[in-house]
């Protein structure tokens, strides 16, 4: 193990990759010759060529979609989307066209295709920069969706994510990218559909996201002193969603809190209570408890915005309500 | 029409396409009258000279060839089976995409059809999507990306155009100017005339063709094909043109067209024109058009019974070919 940035465990998949499979492109804004918004792509230009890191103009609908068009017919794009709310910009392109093309042609065709794209707020970016939007992504049936938490994990999924055959939204927390991490030495991949237990613990299960999960550890720690064990689930992907690490948890727990940072309503947390419900009603102490952003578009000054985003006091004091 | 310098072979195969796709539209829009066609399909009567032209101007089986909503021109100017095509507009299990994509969504891997689209101008950016993996691996493929009138309006055409002229992709864009936005003239949506000038703005060549003539439509895509395959890059095409029938089978095309004007582009009927071309120029008889016809009919009467025996899919079979 060493320490490195999340943004460096990403480079480093993003490299590794790139170096296995001639195939594998990248392509975005600034993702070229600066190496990317967030420091992720840096040192690939160089290595690999404009047309394998291709800055592109500003044209998300146009370049997501040419994405497609490579991928299926022969390339393995990784196309980065430089915040999730523009994704909402090409809609159409991941929602109609990327998430649909297998399906409408009867699986004549396989699209290995990565959306890389940044969540979370905490930045003071306000509205159009700072939204979790996997729950509309993961609304949409073809579409895989990752939220790795740790850099150790991104690298891990992210490798994953690129050698799938199956359209794979991969959603970065953009407060993790310059946060030290332990990661291994080395290849190595983490399967989709395999939640991580993160912290075992007897009293109660956190389902947590992205971020979130190192936010509910942070959490934990404090409950321990209070005499409350937590048991922590890293879920890693929301699509294919691991339904059965979780059951098996709140048999033991007896009681669920799912956290998340996209906003509450029809959100992960609501989706994730009503898959288990039915295997986990009876062994309930209490309802499943949710947490997620407010109901409202993030603002800019800080003052504002951090009320409105789970954070670790916010987690424990949850907790400490459903003991 | 000017046929000079071409082979018999050459200009029969033309007119059979041709006369093959009209026909296929036809029975289409029988099948929907008689209530044996689920949904809608939006035919190609009187456009037919430009899938013809330019899909015989690349080269089948290799070249990639984006289509649109109404794609079954496209299609069949490409060698695509007429079984497995009507299969899938009746929603049978033998249809190209079993069942799943119906008229408007028609892929056939097997003839470089990356798809047709519901969605005006969504298919433009992963037409030029395939023109970057053909630049990227050098393969010496280009791309004919097809769509209307009024899918230049949607911002997918001009960034992809803008991308494709950037880089130098082996790509050529195809607009089908049958002038109508299902109801809507493009006159009153768009100030320029030629569609083809916006060309200009990404820096391509852009060609104004007569699309109901088919030797036209296929020399200018091969200029085009052929720049574009020596890495030159893209060219934008207007064909000009007009559909006889309404935007789809259920739309009777008159409320906001004049007769007039219907029947003057009637009588540019493409297929007719080739055919007075052939015979002017001695270079086809009367008989030999007939023979052309008889089999066609033939082909098609046979697709249609296919595609009538053929079983619908499983209920089950819905939750297929999701993921890999
Ligand atoms: C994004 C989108 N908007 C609207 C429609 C509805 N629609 C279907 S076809 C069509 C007209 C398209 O006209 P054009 O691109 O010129 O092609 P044509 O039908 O004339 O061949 C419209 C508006 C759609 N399918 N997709």
């Amino acid at each position: 193990m060493r320490e490195i940035t999340y943004a460096q465990a990403i480079c480093e998949a993003l490299d590794e990759e790139m170096a296995r499979d001639e195939n594998v492109i990248l392509l975005g804004e600034d993702v070229g010759i600066i190496g990317g918004n967030f420091k992720t792509s840096v040192g690939l230009y160089k290595k690999y060529g404009e047309w394998r890191v291709k800055d592109t103009p500003i044209s998300e609908s146009g370049f997501t979609g040419l994405a497609l068009g490579a991928a299926i017919t022969g390339l393995r794009p990784v196309v980065e989307i430089m915040f999730s709310d523009f994704m909402a910009v090409c809609f159409d392109q991941i929602i109609n066209q990327i998430a649909k093309i297998r399906y409408m042609s009867g699986g004549q065709v396989k699209v290995p295709l990565t959306i890389r794209t940044p969540i979370g707020g905490g930045r003071s970016s306000a509205a159009q920069h700072s939204q979790s939007l996997q729950a509309l992504v993961a609304h949409i049936p073809g579409l895989k969706v990752v939220l790795p938490s740790t850099a150790e994990e991104a690298k891990g999924l992210l490798k994953t994510a690129i050698r799938e055959d199956n359209p794979v939204v991969f959603m970065e927390h953009k407060m993790e990218y310059n946060k030290k991490y332990l990661v291994p030495e080395g290849e190595y991949t983490i399967p989709f559909g395999k939640a991580r237990i993160a912290r075992e613990g007897s009293d109660i299960t956190i389902v947590a996201t992205s971020s979130m999960v190192m936010k509910s550890l942070d959490a934990a720690k404090e409950l321990e002193k209070d005499g409350i064990e937590t048991e922590i689930i890293d879920i890693r992907t929301i699509v294919p969603l691991d339904k059965e690490t979780i059951v098996k948890s709140v048999i033991k727990t007896g009681k669920l809190l799912i956290v998340d940072e996209g906003h509450i309503r029809c959100g992960i947390g609501a989706e994730i209570a009503m898959s288990v419900l039915d295997d986990v009603f009876y062994d309930l102490d209490l309802p499943i408890q949710r947490m997620g952003t407010e109901n409202v578009p993030l603002p800019f000054s800080p003052a504002l915005e951090f009320p409105l985003i789970p954070d670790a006091k916010k987690i424990y004091q949850k907790v400490k309500q459903m003991m | 029409m000017n046929v000079q310098g071409y082979e018999k072979r050459q200009l029969l195969e033309f007119y059979s396409t041709m006369y093959k796709i009209r026909k296929f539209e036809e029975e289409v829009f029988e099948l929907y009258k008689q209530g044996l066609m689920p949904g809608l399909a939006h035919t190609y009567v009187g456009e037919e000279a430009i899938a013809t032209g330019a899909c015989n101007a690349i080269e089948k089986g290799k070249d990639y060839v984006a289509s649109t909503h109404r794609g079954h021109g496209h299609l069949i100017a490409s060698g695509a089976d007429l079984s497995k095509m009507m299969a899938e507009i009746l929603g049978k299990k033998t249809g190209y995409c079993k069942g799943k994509g119906g008229s408007m969504h028609v892929v056939s891997l097997e003839n470089n059809i990356l798809g047709a689209n519901g969605i005006v101008g969504g298919g433009i950016p992963l037409a030029t999507g395939a023109a970057y993996t053909s630049k990227l691996k050098n393969t010496g493929q280009v791309t004919l990306s097809f769509f209307g009138d009024a899918a230049t309006n949607q911002g997918t055409f001009h960034e992809s155009l803008n991308m494709a002229a950037a880089w130098k992709l082996p790509v050529v864009y195809i607009i089908e100017n049958n002038q109508f936005g299902i109801s809507v003239s493009i006159k009153r949506v768009t100030a320029i005339k030629d569609l083809a000038e916006r060309a200009k703005a990404y820096g391509m060549p852009g060609v104004v063709v007569d699309g109901n003539n088919v030797i036209e439509v296929y020399e200018k895509v091969k200029e085009a094909v052929e720049l574009a395959r020596k890495g030159e890059g893209p060219t934008l095409i207007e064909c000009k043109t007009y559909r006889f029938r309404g935007h789809h089978v259920g739309d009777p095309g008159i409320e906001y067209r004049l007769q007039e004007e219907i029947e003057e582009w009637k009588a540019k009927c493409p297929i007719k024109r080739l055919k007075e071309a052939l015979i002017n120029n001695s270079i086809a008889t009367e008989d030999d058009i007939k023979n052309i016809e008889r089999d066609v009919d033939k082909q098609i009467e046979e697709a249609v019974e296919f595609a009538k025996q053929s079983p619908y899919p499983e209920p089950s079979e819905a939750f297929e070919d999701l993921f890999v």
